[in-house]
């Protein structure tokens, strides 16, 4: 019962979402100010339930195993005090201790686990000699292919530095770098907006598997809907030519 | 005159500026009848996938397997069929590997545990707390990530349940990433695979794969060419893939179709797009008498 409730609510919300695309609509602010709702409640209790409790207050309150943890505790408290106008200062302390760390792993991260390594693995010959072997062993397209993956990659990586080089004018034999460097940023968009869009399209693939596996609530709820914009249409209320 | 000329608008302009819910419509139908009635389109594997399920391969029967699924609903899409594929290779042909789930973000761990119960348990037998646990979410991103190197036992004192993870045998001797034959990450942002490499692989010499939604994955490549991650999956179509490989048709391959049909349409949108642009922009400079 609670299973099948639960589907009907879900298909709702999902043709709620969808609606927006023919225009604003109360369905759709309503589903929006419903998640933005559920999605705070939920997040607090998961940050009381499975970090403050076990991590805070049972090893400080319940076992009392770990003293130490009135530091963490008092700097979380001290971040309130920005409600007051007299100890709002306080709250710095905390703030300064989060930044501190945060700062710290981020620094050490980057540098370790991407300035040094990506600067080293771009450090190739120009020419892959086994891609060359694997050519004459098998010519055909995609090991021709893979002999030019290193100079483009090399080339690529010298050009798009250049366009990023700021202390000369991009002319002469610099514009000319420059501008391939800038095609090969268009390129790279280009192939972050191709899987910006396949990743669009997956998440509409699921919702769609999931209003196909379950057509009698979209069916109905989806007929509703419409009926609902036709009077909302009739009554002046939406303006069914006016799409956002 | 919307055109901003002193003459009515010509066809190809109108079609121009069309309602753009035509354009909606299309690629939702487009998009709904292969879901229907598939095509069976063939379905390639990349050289990255086969990376992806060799590093898995490569591990000794018995190991310690770290797979945090840091996503949650709102990716739920592209990442669940990854995270069940996954697990499917995990228990498919018992090698008896340890999988510790957990999830940096709020919501991943309820997904993670569907995950768990839906193709461990129910299609391979597998035990909780034995076989497998879920150590629920944890806030703190990249300081999790390094308390675990100090110590997993610390850092997740109870699991997804509440249940102190010290009861659980499958926690037993596991102390840090020392104990961990290779982490899977399933991500789908911050945070995940970029600061797990960052803060695990380059510290702790972790062995690592990911499984990432199609909007990160350009920012990843880089970590897979330098060899950071030794294997990827790209979004649904990496979970086809993946699917593929392991023989285990699921969600990802019955979506393919309709992921290959949606792209087709949009892309002969973009075309026609940019030709009616070149058109209607020529037409325009001959009634002005300028040249195209």
């Amino acid at each position: 019962m609670w299973e099948l409730l639960g589907i009907w609510i879900q298909v709702f919300l999902t043709l709620a979402i969808f609606s927006f695309l023919y225009r604003d609509n109360p369905f759709y602010k309503f589903a929006e100010h419903l998640f933005v709702g559920v999605a705070t409640g939920y997040w607090v209790v998961l940050q009381i339930r499975n970090v403050l409790i076990p991590n805070l207050f049972q090893p400080l309150f319940g076992e009392f195993s770990d003293p130490w943890l009135v530091i963490p505790l008092f700097l979380g408290l001290v971040l309130f005090m920005r409600l007051s106008d007299k100890y709002s200062y306080m709250s710095r302390w905390g703030m300064a201790a989060v930044v501190g760390i945060f700062s710290g792993l981020a620094i050490f991260g980057f540098g370790g686990g991407d300035l040094i390594i990506q600067i080293r693995s771009n450090v190739m010959p120009f020419i892959d000699t086994e891609a060359v072997q694997a050519f004459t062993q098998k010519a055909g397209v995609i090991t021709f292919l893979n002999i030019l993956s290193n100079p483009i990659f090399i080339i690529g990586v010298i050009c798009v530095l250049f366009y990023f080089f700021f202390s000369t004018e991009h002319t002469g034999a610099l514009g000319v770098v420059s501008k391939i460097g800038i095609y090969l940023l268009m390129i790279s968009f280009g192939a972050s907006y191709g899987n910006t869009v396949m990743a669009r399209i997956s998440l509409f693939i699921d919702r769609a598997q999931f209003g196909i596996v379950n057509w009698i609530p979209t069916v109905i709820i989806g007929i509703l809907m419409i009926i609902a914009f036709v009077v909302l249409a009739i009554t002046g209320k939406v303006d069914p030519k006016k799409q956002f | 005159m919307p055109n901003g000329l002193d003459k009515p608008e010509t066809t190809l302009e109108k079609i121009e500026r069309m309602d753009r819910r035509i354009v909606f419509l299309a690629i939702a139908i487009t998009i709904i009848l292969p879901l229907i009635w598939p095509l069976g389109l063939p379905i390639g594997v990349s050289p990255q996938v086969d990376d992806f399920h060799e590093a898995i391969e490569s591990i000794p029967d018995g190991s310690v397997v770290l797979f945090p699924n840091d996503y949650d609903p709102a990716s739920k899409a592209e990442l669940y069929p990854m995270t069940v594929a996954i697990l499917h290779h995990f228990f498919k042909e018992d090698r008896n590997l340890k999988v510790i789930g957990l999830g940096l973000f709020p919501a991943g761990p309820p997904l993670l545990q569907k995950a768990f119960e839906e193709v461990a348990v129910d299609q391979y037998g597998a035990e909780y707390g034995k076989d497998f646990v879920n150590l629920g979410y944890k806030e703190g991103r990249e300081i999790v990530m390094a308390s675990m190197g100090e110590s997993i036992p610390q850092t997740f004192p109870t699991d997804f349940f509440g249940t102190s993870i010290d009861s659980l045998p499958i926690m037993q001797g596991i102390k840090n990433y020392s104990d961990i034959a290779i982490l899977v990450n399933v991500s789908a942002g911050y945070p995940g695979t970029k600061e797990w490499v960052q803060q695990v692989v380059s510290v702790f010499d972790v062995l690592m794969v990911s499984g990432t939604t199609g909007v990160s994955a350009p920012e990843y490549y880089p970590y897979y060419n330098s060899g950071q991650l030794a294997g990827m999956l790209e979004g649904l179509k990496g979970a086809a893939e993946y699917e593929t490989l392991i023989e285990e048709q699921g969600i990802a391959t019955s979506g393919m179709d309709a992921q290959s049909l949606g792209h087709l349409v949009i892309i002969l949108f973009i075309i026609a797009g940019n030709v009616l642009f070149i058109l209607n922009k020529r037409n325009k400079n001959r009634d002005r008498g300028g040249r195209f």
